[in-house]
């Protein structure tokens, strides 16, 4: 197998090489990257970085040199997509479509075969579970995925090469074009188009207001289902729900609390008794979805409120960032009780979440004082307790929170400050992340290119599309859980080691529910 | 004489810190007006000097702030002062107002009860409790489960509230009354019936206690190796236990126990220890970290384990824990499962405060302050393994335990 493998001369600066994988170029790309150009989202000078290679069998047929990747589907697709289109998954030179032998049911299945029998070698990719599930940098599932969407984003043209797992989109581009789609569009439920393009537009934002809004609509579905003829509604149902979903996602990817609510629909659909009539099956749905709703976040913030108020004292300095709605429930409700304390609201640009939060708490009439990230290292030494909201926490203790998160809880640690963070159970999730990196959001790079409130200052207006410079809008960062000191939960106060027994137990009730 | 010069040296200090302290008050008032008490400095400071007296009293039914809980550590222990006389003399005959109006016999009888079961030394907080709710248990006249269940939250709360300082027992009641909800939810069986099993179950509980000891004992054997050290802090008599069946053993290895003021715990370790024919030496408190070097592992009991597992337990304990940490010594934490309490403690002043009488010898000055707490909480990364009857777990485990019983 050493015909393959080329020696590169010059590494390109561009190309981040992540991952393992050994450093080689082989030549049956060249013939493909003149096709390239189809694709928008390659730069000339960026090829797309390599995923891990593996040295195949001999017992391959022909012997031919191909890279596969890891998913076998996607392995079919490639293939699929070589036989049938002249437009090959262009420019991914981790798929090579040279040579092919004759495709049919016997490349695919020698091709499963080489996928699986390789996989012992190879070194194992980050996984970036359930919620992003396709991997961006892989053409063919893109174009694919294109083909079906609904919202018709345009990918962004100067892209990090660490991130290009992710979906970078430039927004604010298709909201007109969404908008007058509104009536035309047959397949899509209203109530679900209009929570979507909240979404895009950002009104709506925050793990527990995108999880419910979502929810609601899913509720109006329901309502409005009916069964076509020859169709169970157990089936039909949730294939519509799918479709909303990836619907939801292309305006803007899964939180994790919106995965485990779908989750949790989809399994409540499935059990439903197929002897049931349709308006007794639609209504059991819709008072469960009701029930998700009241007792996994409303009663949830409850129990959360009641915990947390114990561990305010009076004289407390209470240190918040960004606007998390169970640490404002939390603060609110401590003021209620006549607790003396006073609250330094933490913010960061672009998104300014921060104002939001003190202005409802100035309203109440909470002493509050407002700073920007900047300054935590020198404000920190007059805090007593943090409090930190979060979008997930994973199974190994780390919280999956608005980037920014990571910084406030070092700081806080670092001058030991007790750091307490808010999460409902239902946001918890088994997997586990290492880093910020695989698995993320990136937002609109734009606004980081603008100062914000001076509009007259753009220094960087011009060079949105210079290829020496990227832009990265970062929405999620890891917290580690060594800075962490307590995680409060609708289960009570725990330390960050027991969050994967709350997602067994978690896991437990809803087997029996 | 030089006592006499010592204490004027004493006294001027104190009054140069109030003057000070003056001057401090006003500094941080001038800086209040001039930044519109914008960058207050770190606000706990203030409150100490702007309330005249930290909340130290524990103002609840029991009378004279003191703890309870630790009283009777030193009853046990037989450290009697003048000073606990006269306060015990006076807690003696308050009982009577502050339960009275709870109204019915019961309560006044689940405190008595109770203090009576406490009094033997030999038996830990929590069976004391339960033994106290089986009493109310038989002298109850209710006719259904749910009355009896009522009446026990009573008396459950009724005795948590008269002492809440004590983390067994309300660690001991909270188990039971779980285990009074359960069962009587899951039978429906004749109340009698009932009635009698859960006398059966809390007349067991002094049992399991007792075996929950030998179980500690047994599994800590094998990390007492021959020629080793331990160092031991307090006198819990679970440790004693796993010492007395290591000499039983035949284990040959050395102890060095803390003197444990104000207690007077080392004194009477020693005296134990040595009827065992274990060799003892006696350490000053403060002489922890020069003996540390020759130290293999630390032994010490708790009086409560809490979620994030660390332990409540004799103040001295996070000293020593903090100190072996530090040298890479491992710290072993001996006690029974019915200890785990839900509280999770930030730091230090997160608990309620527990307040005992300490003795310095001589006469302190009115105007000087002493730190009476008689407990301190050990964070879970200082400490190596709780033993256990529920086995030999990581601090993290604790949690996982309660989780499963609670939930």
């Amino acid at each position: 197998m050493e015909s393959r493998r080329n020696p590169r001369a010059v590494v390109d600066p561009k190309v981040r090489q992540v991952g393992f994988f050994t450093s080689s170029q082989p030549d049956s790309t060249h013939p493909i990257a003149s096709d390239s150009t189809s694709s928008p989202s390659r730069n000339s000078l960026s090829p797309p970085p390599r995923l891990p290679r593996r040295r195949l069998p001999d017992a391959f047929p022909g012997g031919v040199s191909r890279d596969l990747l890891m998913l076998p589907g996607v392995g079919m697709d490639s293939m699929a997509a070589a036989k049938s289109s002249s437009v090959p998954p262009s420019g991914l030179t981790t798929v090579s479509v040279v040579n092919m032998p004759p495709p049919g049911l016997s490349g695919i299945i020698s091709c499963l075969y080489c996928v699986l029998s390789a996989e012992g070698g190879k070194a194992p990719l980050v996984s970036s579970g359930s919620v992003a599930s396709a991997n961006y940098d892989d053409e063919s599932r893109v174009v694919k995925a294109k083909r079906r969407a609904v919202v018709k984003q345009t990918e962004a043209k100067n892209r990090v090469e660490l991130f290009r797992h992710l979906p970078q989109y430039e927004h604010g581009t298709q909201l007109p074009d969404l908008e007058t789609k509104f009536f035309l569009l047959d397949p899509m439920h209203p109530a679900v188009y209009k929570v979507g393009l909240q979404y895009l537009s950002g009104d709506i934002s925050g793990g527990n207001a995108r999880c419910i809004a979502m929810l609601q609509a899913f509720q109006e579905v329901v309502k409005d289902y009916s069964t076509p003829p020859e169709k169970t509604l157990n089936r039909d149902l949730t294939a519509k729900i799918s479709s909303y979903v990836s619907f939801l996602i292309e305006c803007r990817p899964l939180s994790v609390s919106m995965g485990n609510a779908i989750r949790f629909v989809k399994n409540r659909i499935a059990k439903l008794p197929i002897m049931l009539f349709e308006s007794e099956a639609k209504a059991a749905l819709q008072s469960d979805i009701q029930r998700f709703i009241s007792e996994k976040i409303v009663a949830a913030d409850k129990a959360i409120v009641r915990h947390a108020v114990t561990k305010i004292r009076d004289g407390d300095v209470l240190l918040t960032y960004g606007s998390p709605s169970a640490v404002e429930m939390v603060l609110l409700q401590a003021h209620e009780l006549r607790k003396k304390f006073r609250v330094l609201v933490v913010d960061s640009l672009p998104k300014l979440e921060g104002q939001l939060l003190l202005r409802r708490l100035i309203k109440r009439g909470i002493d509050c004082t407002y700073t920007h990230i900047n300054a935590i290292s020198y404000v920190m030494h007059e805090v007593t307790k943090v409090f930190l909201g979060a979008s997930s926490v994973l199974s190994n203790g780390t919280v999956y929170s608005r980037v920014g998160t990571a910084c406030v809880a070092m700081v806080a640690s670092a001058f030991r400050v007790p750091v307490l963070v808010c999460c409902e159970a239902y946001k918890f999730h088994e997997r586990v992340q290492l880093d910020s990196i695989c698995s993320n959001e990136l937002g609109d790079p734009n606004v980081i290119s603008k100062v914000h409130g001076r509009g007259g200052i753009n220094y960087l207006d011009g060079l949105t599309n210079n290829a020496n410079l990227q832009f990265l809008n970062l929405m999620y960062d890891a917290t580690p859980s060594d800075y962490i000191s307590m995680i409060i939960t609708d289960y009570g106060m725990v330390p960050p080691t027991s969050v994967p027994v709350i997602v067994r137990e978690y896991q437990k009730e809803h087997l029996l529910v | 004489m030089g006592l006499l010069t010592g204490l004027m040296d004493f006294l001027e200090k104190a009054d140069g810190n109030s003057s000070s302290r003056n001057f401090l008050e006003k500094a941080t008032e001038k800086n209040k007006k001039n930044q519109k008490s914008m960058w207050r400095r770190s606000a706990s400071f203030i409150l100490d000097r702007s309330s005249n007296s930290p909340p130290m009293a524990d103002t609840t039914q029991n009378p004279d702030a003191i703890s309870a809980y630790y009283q009777t550590r030193a009853a046990h222990h037989g450290v009697i002062t003048s000073d606990w006389l006269a306060q015990a003399q006076a807690a003696v005959e308050q009982p009577d107002s502050s339960v009275s109006d709870l109204g019915a016999e019961k309560s006044f009888n689940v405190i008595d009860e109770f203090n009576g079961w406490r009094k033997q030394p030999d038996l830990a907080e929590a069976v004391a409790a339960i033994r106290a709710m089986a009493a109310v248990i038989r002298a109850s006249e209710a006719t259904t489960m749910m009355e009896l269940e009522i009446e026990l939250k009573k008396a459950s709360d009724t005795l948590k509230s008269w002492d809440k300082t004590s983390i067994s027992l309300t660690a001991g009641c909270d188990l039971f009354i779980r285990y009074v909800t359960r069962t009587s939810a899951l039978e429906y069986e004749d109340f009698n019936s009932a009635k009698s099993r859960l006398l059966e179950r809390a007349e067991k509980f002094g049992e399991i206690s007792c075996k929950a000891r030998k179980i500690i004992a047994m599994l800590s054997q094998d990390f007492i190796f021959d020629g080793c050290t331990i160092l031991v802090h307090g006198l819990s008599r679970v440790v004693l236990e796993v010492l007395k069946t290591a000499a039983q053993n035949n284990k040959l290895f050395r102890v060095l126990c803390t003197e444990g003021r104000p207690d007077g715990t080392g004194v009477l370790l020693s005296n134990e220890l040595s009827k065992l024919d274990i060799p003892v030496k006696l350490l000053l408190d403060s002489a922890v970290a020069y003996s540390m070097d020759e130290v293999d592992m630390v032994f010490v009991g708790a009086d409560g384990i809490v979620e994030s597992g660390g332990i409540i337990n004799m103040m001295g304990t996070y000293q020593i824990a903090l100190v072996a940490h530090s040298m890479n010594k491992p710290v072993y934490v001996a006690a029974e499962s019915y200890k785990f309490a839900r509280l999770y403690p930030l730091d230090q002043k997160d608990m309620a405060p527990a307040l005992r009488p300490i003795e310095f010898g001589v006469k302190i000055p009115a105007k000087v302050e002493v730190e009476r707490s008689a407990r301190d909480y050990t964070p879970p990364q200082y400490l190596t393994l709780l033993f256990t009857d529920l086995g030999v777990l990581s601090p993290s485990v604790v949690s996982d335990e309660l989780i499963q019983l609670y939930l």
